[in-house]
């Protein structure tokens, strides 16, 4: 699998999700600046976690408009999978690749914490190697990870099937969820081709046994799997 | 041409910090406070040949980002 790891200025998570990516791939993945036009050939590119142009205006707002952004479209339209992880979540939505928009945590706290979550539908490239219904844990790390939509926009995701990944209501340790706040739970999402996935927990966190566990190792792999 | 742009939180949209915002103004003694919503301000000067062509402009500023349409109304203020 050929990946891009597009890099903003203040992208922190660009190189754990290389290494993640090498991993479960065999290849390393392209490293694309932003400021960059052209893209290239790739099956998934992904938009890191990380603070771009230190989060001014509202987080993701300024990359939305970098000069990459275009090519993502393009080759979004074309088929690639774009994967944007927490910030590259929020730069999805700001681009208005994906519905909605992720505010402040209700708590207005900055959350650093493992979470669980359920995984709604193994039928996307992102999630195939999982079971629909499976709790898994990954961790989060973000002060803006509250989804919201209106409430058309989310019946209609809803009845879609485009919710992918949800907080779990309690946690496995008997902890409430939904850590920030987000409409019905949500976590992740697909947008209507199914192609481009949004998610505030770090799937890349979570994909080496030593290090956080490996529940988020399959989103990986799964985009392998949907490859061949 | 300066253009004073106020952009503020749709109704619906929950506003965590203007609600902290209130809980500390009751802390003070305001307690005749109901509620808190916080916006933001952006001042932008720019080159325009009229006054329509100044708010058309500005109009599309916010549209492409200095809001976001989904979550954010804006108001265009024009100063001279």
């Amino acid at each position: 699998m050929r990946s891009t790891v597009v890099v903003f200025p203040g992208s922190n998570c660009d190189r754990d999700v290389a290494v993640a990516l090498e991993d479960v791939t065999g290849a390393k993945p392209a490293m694309v600046w932003h400021g960059e036009t052209e893209l290239p050939a790739a099956d998934l590119i992904v938009l890191p976690g990380g603070f771009s142009y230190g989060d001014y205006l509202r987080s993701g707002a300024m990359a939305a408009h970098s000069p990459i952004m275009r090519a993502v479209s393009e080759q979004a339209r074309r088929g690639v999978a774009v994967l944007g992880i927490c910030n590259g979540f929020q730069i999805l939505t700001e681009a208005g690749l994906l519905p909605g928009a992720l505010m402040r945590n209700s708590s207005l706290h900055y959350i650093c914490r493992d979470v669980d979550l359920r995984v709604e539908r193994s039928d996307t490239p992102f999630t195939n190697a999982y079971i629909p219904g499976e709790a898994v844990t990954m961790p989060i790390a973000h002060k803006d990870g509250a989804y919201f939509a209106d409430e058309a926009t989310l019946e209609r995701i809803e009845a879609e099937g485009q919710v992918v990944f949800r907080y779990l209501p309690r946690e496995k340790n008997g902890r409430e969820s939904n850590p920030n706040g987000s409409c019905r739970d949500i976590a992740g999402l697909v947008d209507a081709t199914g192609r481009i996935m949004g998610l505030m927990p770090h799937p890349e966190r979570a994909a080496d046994a030593a290090v956080g566990g490996i529940d988020g190792r399959r989103v990986f792999e799964s985009l392998t799997r949907w490859l061949h | 041409m300066k253009a004073r742009i106020i952009v503020t939180l749709k109704d619906g949209v929950l506003d965590p910090q203007g609600r902290a915002i209130a809980r500390a103004l009751h802390a003070l003694g305001f307690k005749s406070v109901e509620e808190v919503r916080q916006g933001k301000l952006i001042e932008v000067n720019f080159g325009a040949e009229s006054e329509a062509a100044a708010r058309k402009e500005a109009n599309a500023m916010c549209e492409k980002l200095l809001a976001n349409p989904i979550v954010e109304n804006y108001r265009v203020e024009l100063l001279p």
